[in-house]
């Protein structure tokens, strides 16, 4: 590791000033991702921010429809959270496969989120769910977030608060993991809200998270696991590498597609 | 039995100081004055090192010195060796290049070192690295072994025409075709046994200090046989006569053979640290562990195993390929040879058995032992073609392998060892019965109605450990001998210290080796202090490896225990006034027969040190024996496992749904730690088969170097495995012990994968069978279910 500073702001007011003033700075929300890349020397930020102190950046609150999720919440707070179990169950199993233990007791859904690993689950909870991604300037739309792998919609000084799910009526992800990382070699995410319905895909996609407009469209007749026989996805486009060929992940969504719409209508 | 005796299970009185990180590793080590080293290593896996400018570096903060393998080469000092002579079918040695501890001239494969950093902490040691300026001229690089000795490949060094280390062969050729010639049936398979990365959970580690007033250089060092890197050290390297150099390996957080080998690292230390005057550390981070400790198997092979019309074994024939990687280690020669081919008779009477090694040089991490040796290699060239003949033939797996097992023993193999003892039949019995065998065809259809495919697999394996007679490995190339020492020092109130040659990376010595020497003295296993791992303190040893610890080690404890208590029976009979012939040892308490006159063990052991009571002219004061035990066989473990898979055709995902091992390790002295042990090496067996895949690119850079790309097996990859025993003694020991460190290892691959074919229905995948491979067999097959 490079020797760098390290801020720990008290303020959002604080840690925006720090990062407009800091323009290679990073900010350290779990640090899960960014303290390995550190240590192995293969990122070198001159300054960290700390967010840890900031005072109303982590917690959980329902109100009406809609969970929102303060952006330095822990996995492991979202997967044991009565709240969250309540209103969107699979949000909280989701986080609960999340890393391990040690990932999930100190990496945050806004760092997640932020980082944007095009493997991550998070990811695909928020574009799955449609929820909205709220910062210190502006609210954002998960479908506009995620621009890119490890690219977001974020402009410089921008620091997510918290991120606004709206409770679906039906909701699944099944993800199929990595044998040696354990990240999503594939993860899929579905909901149903309304006449909103949604199909998230995570892992395989070579610009990171991506809806799958045909499946929705077919689910929107009818959502159930049958409407989504036969449908596949293109290999063009997606990720493949030695644990997964671009076509065994395309296959691999198909096959996950259906058994979370069997899950979330409790098949 | 005693509550604590040979035979019980008894909790491991190392655990509470591991468990609570009371431990003491070589990183714990920190000696005045002392200095990082950062080793600066080849990103190229074949290269010309032209130049090599440290200026920079050298004048960076807290740097005493940056060195070069042009300025080791200076000193003069020798190469790492492989110490086990194998010879060519034409008699000509083998071709071992020169590894020098900092490569000179040409790195070899990704990681070799070129230069190294020392400075006062690690962290100003990487930044002055990052100022070293290496010039490489990349060259062409070979890293598949089927590829290495094809006309045209790269030459990695100039001693290895072709990269061809030996071409070496056991058995006969001639009566092995005939055999395969008029045989019934022939089963013929291919198969590349996948290399593996160690993975001890403690990185490799080295501390090195000089002491100027004395002249002796001491080594802290992660190694499982810190004699044997004494010896190799002194004796080959040259660094300093062995009464000069003291080796400790104090506690050391696994091996599974990757710390066997002296390495460049250890050796780089030693050097530096009298070089620049102070104590000189190195602890290999994880992505350096995978780039630089010895990888194990690598092997790509052809088989062919021939049967009669009653399906009996005719004759078995092996080609194989082996991958040594950049440079010999240790003991690589000896991995893909004498510790792989005597094994393919397997349980079975085969007549004829004749085996083609071809051992080559790639540009990759050096390989050689790894948990098993040779031996899972050789299990699963046998069990797989018994399995894919039963299936050929139309005979059950079960009853192909009892028509060709060796019922009587001793039974000399075709490939020199002659088996002891053992009850094939009973382990496979047992192990049938165990695992609900006839249940099989009921749980299958289930599986079928849940739209998932099942498969079962058996490994009858056999294994040799306690190596070895000495004079028999001397004959097959060894350097060494292979017995091993102890000694037995009473004190005066009747507690012992027992100096072992052999060497604790996690086997549990310390419980079970107190077990032996209270057993048999009647104290506690409290009373009983193992030391090891210190060239000082234990005169010589061996190490540990190759599962050779009971049945050498305590044997050698065996040996010196039967002096101690001949002169303790002479003491007892001065202190008791009787006759020597007269006083019989048993519980703890020196009786003469016929009487109540005793003496406890105490007693005697206070009476040997205050010699108030014997004639020390006849009888020297104290208590105090030693013994080398030199094997006089080979041991033979041998079981059955059976593994059972259920398969998701949508994904390829293979989840082991049972399994059960029936292992004869012989004599038992700690049932847990033996059930540990095979828990162990089933789940490495396991993560050979399913997941670990360790995957070079064309131009040999390591592409799964971290956890994100290199998958261990975890505990949700396993199910509850039932293990039970069968029991033959070893007849050439004293305890009657086999060895149990490697069974798993063994068997493991083998059933795993019998069971995946089994459940797929085709003989054509490779390890490991990852969801992608199994998936693929599938889409060949026609047989990828409802998926779309």
């Amino acid at each position: 590791m490079y020797s760098f500073t390290f801020h720990r702001p008290e303020t959002l007011r604080q840690a925006a000033s720090l990062l407009s003033k800091n323009a290679d700075a990073k900010i350290l929300a779990g640090g899960h991702m960014l303290l390995p890349t550190m240590k192995l020397r293969l990122a070198n930020p001159p300054q960290l921010i700390d967010l840890s102190r900031i005072e109303g950046l982590a917690g959980i609150q329902q109100s009406g429809r809609s969970l929102a999720i303060g952006a330095m919440t822990r996995h492991a707070d979202v997967h044991a959270s009565p709240v969250v179990q309540q209103a969107i169950p699979v949000l909280a199993k989701l986080a609960g496969m999340i890393g391990d233990p040690a990932v999930r007791h100190m990496g945050t859904i806004g760092g997640s989120i932020a980082n944007n690993d095009p493997s991550a689950d998070y990811p695909a909870a928020c574009l799955g769910l449609g929820a909205t991604i709220i910062t210190n300037k502006r609210r954002i739309a998960a479908d506009d977030f995620f621009t890119g792998m490890f690219s977001t919609a974020l402009e410089p000084a921008e620091i997510i608060t918290k991120v606004s799910f709206p409770v679906p009526k039906k909701a699944a992800y099944q993800k199929f993991r990595n044998q040696a990382s354990r990240y999503a070699l594939v993860g899929v995410f579905v909901a149903k809200r309304g006449s909103d319905i949604r199909v998230a895909v995570t892992g395989a996609g070579s610009n990171g998270v991506f809806r799958v407009k045909a499946f929705e469209e077919a689910l929107k007749k009818r959502f159930a696991p049958k409407s989504l026989e036969g449908l596949t996805v293109p290999a063009t486009g997606l990720n493949g590498d030695i644990h997964g060929s671009a076509e065994y992940r395309a296959h691999l969504i198909a096959v996950l597609a259906r058994r979370a719409v069997a899950e979330a209508v409790g098949k | 039995m005693s509550a604590t005796g040979i035979g019980a299970a008894v909790r491991r009185k190392e655990d509470h100081r591991f468990i609570t990180g009371k431990g003491h590793y070589t990183d714990d080590v920190n000696r005045p004055g002392q200095a990082a080293i950062y080793f600066i290593r080849s990103p190229h896996a074949h290269a010309k090192i032209k130049k090599i400018d440290t200026k920079a570096a050298a004048g960076m903060p807290g740097v005493p010195a940056v060195f070069t393998g042009a300025q080791f080469a200076e000193d003069k000092l020798g190469n790492l060796i492989c110490g086990w002579a194998v010879f060519s079918k034409d008699g000509s040695p083998m071709k071992m290049a020169p590894h020098a501890a900092i490569a000179a001239g040409k790195a070899n494969y990704v990681g070799d070192a070129v230069a190294v950093v020392i400075a006062d902490t690690l962290a100003q040691a990487k930044d002055a690295a990052e100022k070293v300026v290496v010039d490489y001229e990349v060259l062409p690089a070979v890293v598949d072994p089927a590829k290495a000795a094809a006309p045209g490949a790269p030459l990695i060094h100039e001693a290895a025409p072709n990269n061809t280390i030996y071409n070496w062969h056991i058995g006969d050729a001639d009566t092995t075709n005939a055999a395969l010639k008029n045989a019934k049936h022939v089963t013929k398979l291919e198969f590349i046994n996948n290399r593996l990365v160690p993975n001890a959970m403690e990185p490799r580690a080295a501390i090195a200090e000089y002491d100027a007033g004395s002249g002796n250089l001491t080594l802290w060092n992660a190694s499982q046989n810190p004699h044997v890197a004494r010896l190799v050290i002194a004796a080959f390297v040259g660094m300093a006569p062995e009464n000069k150099l003291r080796v400790i390996a104090p506690d050391v957080g696994g091996g599974f053979g990757s710390k066997i080998f002296i390495y460049p690292e250890e050796v780089v230390c030693l050097w530096a640290a009298r070089k620049i005057g102070r104590p000189v550390k190195w602890t290999a981070e994880r992505s350096e562990s995978f780039i630089t400790d010895a990888h194990g198997r690598d092997h790509v092979t052809k088989a062919q195993m021939a049967f009669d019309g009653e399906g009996k074994i005719t004759a078995l024939k092996v080609h194989t390929t082996a991958n040594i990687g950049a440079y010999m280690s240790t003991f690589s020669s000896a991995i893909p040879t004498f510790f792989y081919a005597p094994l393919l008779s397997g349980q079975y009477q085969i007549p004829h058995i004749y085996c083609e090694v071809d051992a080559v040089y790639t540009n990759t991490v050096p390989v050689d032992a790894y948990r098993g040796a040779g031996r899972p290699e050789a299990t699963f060239v046998v069990e797989r073609l018994i399995e894919v003949g039963a299936r050929e033939l139309g005979v059950e797996p079960p009853a192909l392998r009892r028509r060709n097992f060796v019922k009587s023993f001793p039974y000399q193999t075709s490939v020199a060892f002659l088996y002891d003892t053992g009850d094939f039949d009973a382990s496979l019995q047992k192990a049938l019965e165990l695992h609900d065998y006839k249940g099989f065809g009921k749980r299958k259809r289930e599986s079928e109605r849940l739209g998932k495919l099942r498969g079962i697999g058996f490994s009858t394996y056999i294994e040799a450990c306690g190596a070895a007679p000495s004079a028999i490995a001397g004959q097959l190339g060894a350097g060494v001998g292979l017995w091993e020492s102890a000694e037995v020092r009473v004190n005066p109130t009747g507690s012992v210290e027992i100096l072992t040659g052999s060497h604790a990376h996690g086997q549990g010595h310390e419980t079970t080796f107190a077990q032996l020497v209270a057993d048999r003295l009647g104290i506690s296993v409290d009373q009983v202090n193992i030391v090891h791992g210190d060239t000082d303190k234990v005169q010589f040893g061996m190490g540990t490896y190759g599962s050779r610890s009971g049945a050498v080690g305590m044997s050698a404890i065996v040996k010196a225990l039967d002096k101690v208590e001949a002169k303790a029976k002479k003491i007892a009979a001065h202190l008791l006034e009787a006759a020597e012939a007269d006083i019989v040892f048993k519980d703890g308490k020196f009786t003469v027969a016929g009487t109540d006159k005793s003496a406890a063990w105490g007693e005697v052991a206070l009476g040997a040190y205050v010699a108030h009571k014997f004639p020390t002219s006849e009888i020297e004061p104290g208590l105090k024996e030693g013994a080398f035990y030199d094997p006089t066989n080979f041991t033979f473990p041998a079981g059955c496992h059976i593994c059972e898979v259920e398969i998701d055709p949508d994904t390829g995902a293979t989840t082991i749904v049972g399994w059960t091992a029936v292992d004869d390790f012989g004599t038992v002295i700690n049932p847990m730690i033996v059930e540990g042990q095979v828990h162990g090496g089933i789940a490495q067996g396991v993560g050979q088969a399913l997941l670990e895949h360790t995957v070079y690119d064309d131009k040999g850079q390591l592409v799964t170097g971290s956890y994100m790309d290199y998958a261990m097996p975890r505990a949700d990859n396993l199910p509850s495995f039932k293990v039970d025993m069968t029991v033959t003694k070893c007849p050439s020991n004293p305890l009657g012990i086999k060895g149990c460190g490697e069974a798993g290892a063994i068997a493991a691959p083998a059933a795993v994968m019998n069971a995946i074919t089994n459940a797929l229905g085709t003989e054509v995948i490779d390890m490991p069978a990852t969801p992608q491979a199994v998936w693929a067999v599938l889409q060949r097959s026609g047989k990828a279910a409802r998926a779309a």
